[in-house]
C-alpha cells in the first residue's frame, strides 16, 4: 500500500461556549486517511463536526473559543502540520492543499474583481509576475468552464451568478495545482442542474491533475456518484468507514442504515405504494453533551445495556481486503444476532 | 371525476423594474416571476411543483393565497373566486388556506411560546377560548409529535424539525382543508427530513388535506405527490400525474432536471444529462422556447429559437411545452 497522502489520527477539537454550557466537543477522536489520487467523502448530518474536521486540517480554527487538543495528530506527506511553524504552513495551506468553503459568497472579497483574487494566490505562492498571473487567471477560468474568461476576468463577485462564484472558488483553490483539495458542501447551495456541472467539473480537474479530494457533503447520492471511499461522522466521531460500493451495499452501522433509509429515492416507489420513509427517530444531540455509552443508542432500534453502558470502539467489519478497509463503531460487529430485521 | 378543490387559470405576477440606487438610472425590466400559469388540486391531493431557484415557485404560492396580488387569472379555492373576494370574506377564507413556509428560523415569532403561537390564530378567528383553547393547543401539539412540555419554549430552543412541527400545527390549528408548503423540508437534515415527510403524508390522510407542495428536489416530491408541475422561468413546462411524469418525462428539462438527481447507489448506471449555462434571468426571458439556449434535444431547431411552444396534452392527462413532446430526450 502507498503511504496515505494525509493521515488523521485521534483528532480532538472542542470549543469553550460562551453562556457556560459546557464544552463543545466538535470534533472527539476522529481517525481516517486520504491516499493521494483518491476521492474521500465525508458524511454526516449538520453538527457532527465535517467543517470543523477540515478547518483543523488547515489550522484555521479559531483560538479561542477553539482549540485542537494534545494528542491529536495531522500528518501530509509525512509532516505533522500540528507543529509546524506559521510561515511554513502558509506554504502548505492553498499551495499544497487547498480548501472550497461552504459560502461562495462569504469567502470571495467583494471589492476585488475575481481576477485580481485568482491572481493573488498565483503570485503569492509561486512568485509569478502581475502579468503572468493575470493570464494564469484567465486560463484558471476557462478550466472551470466560464464563458469569456477574457472579460470576466474583471468582474466583481456580485457579477455572477452562485454557480459561476462556485467555479471561481474551484479555479482560485486549484491555480498552484494542489496534491489535496478539501471541497466544503461545494454544491449544497446550487441548484441541481448546476450541482451536476460543478460534480463533473470537479470529476474531470480531479482526473486531468491527479489531486486527491476530500469532499465534505451530507447527501449520501452526491458521495455515491464521486467518492471512492466513505467516512461517516456521527457526534463528532468517525462511525463507519468504508470503500464506497462496500457501504452502499452493506451499510452496517445503525446510523448509516438509518441515514439511507431516510433519503426519499428516485429509484424507490412512492410513499403510496411502498409507505413511509424510515427515518432515524429523535435529533442529533447538542456537542456539549453527548450521549454517555455509544453516542446514537437514544435514536438506535437495536440499542441495548451494553450501549448504554460503553462506549464502542471502531471494530473491524471483514468483508475481504485488508484489515482495517470496512470499520464500524457499533456493538453489533461483536453480537450480530442482535441485528434483527428491520426493527 | 370530484371537482378540483383549487384551480388556478391563467395566473400572472409581474414584478416592476426597480430603477437604482436614488432613483437614477434606467428602470429595470419587469421580472417576469409568474406567467400565465394555471393548475387544479383535487380535494384530498397533492400537486407537486418543482423548479430550479428564482423560476416563480413561491410566487405562485403566495398569489393564489393573496398574500401577494395576481396582475391576472382566476384562482378558485373551495368554490370561492379569491381574487374576487373583498378583504373581509378573504379573512373567512384564510381560515380554509394557509401556508407553511421552508425557513423553521425565520417564520416564527422569536418573542412568542409555542402556546402563544398557536393560541393567537385560534383568537384571531375566534375558534376557541379558555379551556377549549387549551384542549385544542395539546392536540395539536400531539398530532405533530411534540411533547406537550414545548408549549412554553422559545422558537430559539427549539431544533429545526422542532420548529417545523410547530410551524404545521400553527397552520393547522384554524383546520384548514387546503395547505401550500413552501419547501417545508429543504432546511432539514435528512433523517429529520423523514419525520417530517412522514408527518405530512400521516395528516393529509387522517384530515383529507389538499397539499401545494413546493420544493426543488424532484426525489422528495416522487416520495409525496400525485400530480408534479414543472416550472422554468415563471412558466409551467410540463405537467402529469406522477407516475407518468417520472417513469417518461416529455419535456427536456424534466429529463434534465431528473437525470442531474444524485442517486444514493453507486452502482446505478444512468446516462446524466449535464445541461450547459445557468437559468437565464427571469427579467430577460430568451425568446421562443424559454429553454431553448439550454435544451440538448438533437432535434432543437429555429422554430425553438422563435416560437414559444404551447403547454399542450402530449399523452393522456401528460402536458408538455415542447415543439418534440412527441421524441422526448
Ligand atoms: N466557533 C465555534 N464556537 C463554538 N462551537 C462551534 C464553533 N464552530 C463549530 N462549533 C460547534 O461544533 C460542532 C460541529 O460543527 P461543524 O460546523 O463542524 O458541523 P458540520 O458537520 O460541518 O455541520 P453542517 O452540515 O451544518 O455544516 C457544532 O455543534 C457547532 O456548534
Ligand atoms: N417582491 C419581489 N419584488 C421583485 N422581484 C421579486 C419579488 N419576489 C420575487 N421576485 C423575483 O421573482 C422571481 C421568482 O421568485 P420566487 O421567489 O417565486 O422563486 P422560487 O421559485 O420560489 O425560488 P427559490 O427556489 O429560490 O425559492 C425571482 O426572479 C425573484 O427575484
Ligand atoms: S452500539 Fe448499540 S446503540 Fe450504538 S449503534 Fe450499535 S447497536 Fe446501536
Ligand atoms: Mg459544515
Ligand atoms: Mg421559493
Amino acid at each position: 500500500m502507498t503511504e496515505p497522502l494525509l493521515r488523521v489520527r485521534d483528532l480532538k477539537t472542542y470549543f469553550v461556549t460562551e453562556h457556560g454550557s459546557g464544552t463543545a466537543r466538535a470534533v472527539d477522536g476522529v481517525s481516517f486517511e486520504v491516499q493521494p489520487g483518491e476521492t474521500l467523502g465525508l458524511v454526516g448530518e449538520s453538527g457532527c463536526g465535517k467543517t470543523v474536521t477540515s478547518l483543523s486540517i488547515l489550522r484555521l480554527i479559531p483560538e479561542p473559543p477553539g482549540h485542537i487538543r494534545p494528542g491529536s495528530f495531522i500528518e501530509f506527506e509525512g509532516r505533522n502540520l500540528l507543529t509546524l511553524e506559521p510561515r511554513e504552513l502558509r506554504a502548505i495551506r492553498g499551495n499544497q492543499i487547498a480548501m472550497i468553503f461552504q459560502e461562495p459568497m462569504t469567502s470571495l472579497n467583494p471589492v476585488f474583481t475575481v481576477g485580481d483574487q485568482i491572481a493573488e494566490a498565483a503570485i503569492v505562492h509561486q512568485h509569478l509576475t502581475r502579468r503572468a498571473a493575470r493570464t494564469r487567471a484567465i486560463e484558471m477560468l476557462k478550466l472551470v468552464g466560464i464563458p469569456d474568461p477574457e472579460e470576466r476576468v474583471d468582474h466583481y463577485p456580485h457579477q455572477m451568478s452562485g454557480g459561476m462564484r462556485q467555479r471561481v472558488m474551484i479555479a482560485m483553490a486549484l491555480v498552484c495545482h494542489p496534491k489535496l483539495l478539501i471541497a466544503d458542501e461545494p454544491t449544497t447551495a446550487l441548484d441541481v442542474t448546476i450541482q451536476a456541472q460543478i460534480l463533473e467539473l470537479l470529476d474531470r480537474l480531479q482526473a486531468d491533475l491527479g489531486m486527491a479530494v476530500m469532499l465534505i457533503t451530507h447527501d449520501l447520492g452526491v458521495v455515491a456518484g464521486s467518492a471512492d471511499r466513505v467516512v461517516v461522522m456521527y457526534a463528532g466521531q468517525v462511525v463507519e468507514q468504508a470503500p464506497t460500493p462496500a457501504l452502499f451495499a452493506r451499510p452496517l452501522h445503525p446510523y448509516t442504515e438509518g441515514l439511507l433509509a431516510s433519503v426519499p429515492r428516485l429509484d424507490a416507489p412512492p410513499a403510496r405504494e411502498h409507505g413511509r420513509l424510515h427515518g432515524i427517530p429523535g435529533q442529533v444531540p447538542a456537542a456539549t453533551a453527548w450521549p454517555d455509552g455509544c453516542r446514537f443508542h437514544p435514536r438506535c432500534p437495536y440499542a441495548w445495556d451494553r450501549c448504554r453502558a460503553e462506549a464502542p470502539p471502531l471494530l473491524d467489519a471483514g468483508g475481504g481486503g485488508e484489515p482495517g478497509t470496512h470499520t464500524v463503531r457499533c456493538w453489533l460487529l461483536t453480537d450480530p444476532r442482535r441485528r434483527t430485521p428491520h426493527p | 371525476m370530484t371537482p378540483a378543490l383549487v384551480d388556478v387559470r391563467g395566473l400572472v405576477k409581474h414584478f416592476p423594474g426597480e430603477r437604482g440606487l436614488l432613483g437614477l438610472g434606467r428602470p429595470r425590466a419587469v421580472v417576469r416571476a409568474v406567467d400565465d400559469v394555471s393548475f387544479a388540486i383535487a380535494p384530498g391531493q397533492t400537486l407537486g411543483l418543482v423548479g430550479e431557484s428564482g423560476c416563480g415557485k413561491s410566487t405562485v404560492g403566495r398569489t393564489i393565497l393573496r398574500l401577494i396580488e395576481p396582475d391576472a387569472g382566476r384562482v378558485t379555492i373551495d368554490g370561492q373566486d379569491v381574487v374576487a373576494l373583498g378583504a373581509r370574506a378573504l379573512r373567512a377564507l384564510r381560515r380554509r388556506m394557509q401556508i407553511v413556509f421552508q425557513d423553521p428560523y425565520g417564520s416564527l415569532n422569536p418573542r412568542m411560546t409555542v402556546h402563544q403561537m398557536l393560541a393567537e390564530p385560534l383568537a384571531i378567528h375566534r375558534i376557541a377560548r379558555g379551556a377549549e383553547a387549551e384542549r385544542r393547543i395539546a392536540a395539536l401539539l400531539e398530532e405533530v409529535g411534540l411533547d406537550p412540555s414545548f408549549a412554553q419554549s422559545y422558537a430559539h430552543e427549539l431544533s429545526g424539525g422542532q420548529r417545523q412541527r410547530v410551524g404545521i400545527a400553527r397552520a393547522l390549528s384554524v383546520e384548514p382543508h387546503f395547505l401550500v408548503l413552501d419547501e417545508p423540508v429543504s432546511a432539514l437534515d435528512v433523517s429529520v427530513q423523514a419525520q417530517v415527510l412522514n408527518l405530512l403524508a400521516d395528516l393529509q390522510q387522517r384530515r383529507r388535506l389538499t397539499y401545494l407542495f413546493i420544493a426543488h428536489d424532484l426525489a422528495v416530491v416522487k416520495h409525496i405527490a400525485d400530480q408534479v408541475a414543472v416550472m422554468y422561468l415563471g412558466r409551467i413546462v410540463e405537467r402529469a400525474p406522477a407516475p407518468a411524469l417520472y417513469a417518461g418525462p416529455r419535456h427536456p428539462y424534466t429529463t434534465s432536471l431528473l437525470s442531474a438527481v444524485p442517486v444514493p447507489d453507486p452502482k446505478a448506471q444512468r446516462q446524466r444529462i449535464v445541461l450547459t449555462g445557468d437559468v437565464p434571468s427571469p427579467a430577460h426571458p430568451p425568446p421562443g422556447c424559454p429553454f431553448h439556449p439550454r435544451c440538448p434535444h438533437p432535434k432543437k431547431d429555429t422554430r425553438c429559437r422563435t416560437e414559444p411552444p404551447a403547454l399542450r396534452e402530449v399523452a393522456p392527462g401528460q402536458l408538455a411545452a415542447c415543439h418534440f413532446a412527441e421524441q422526448p430526450l
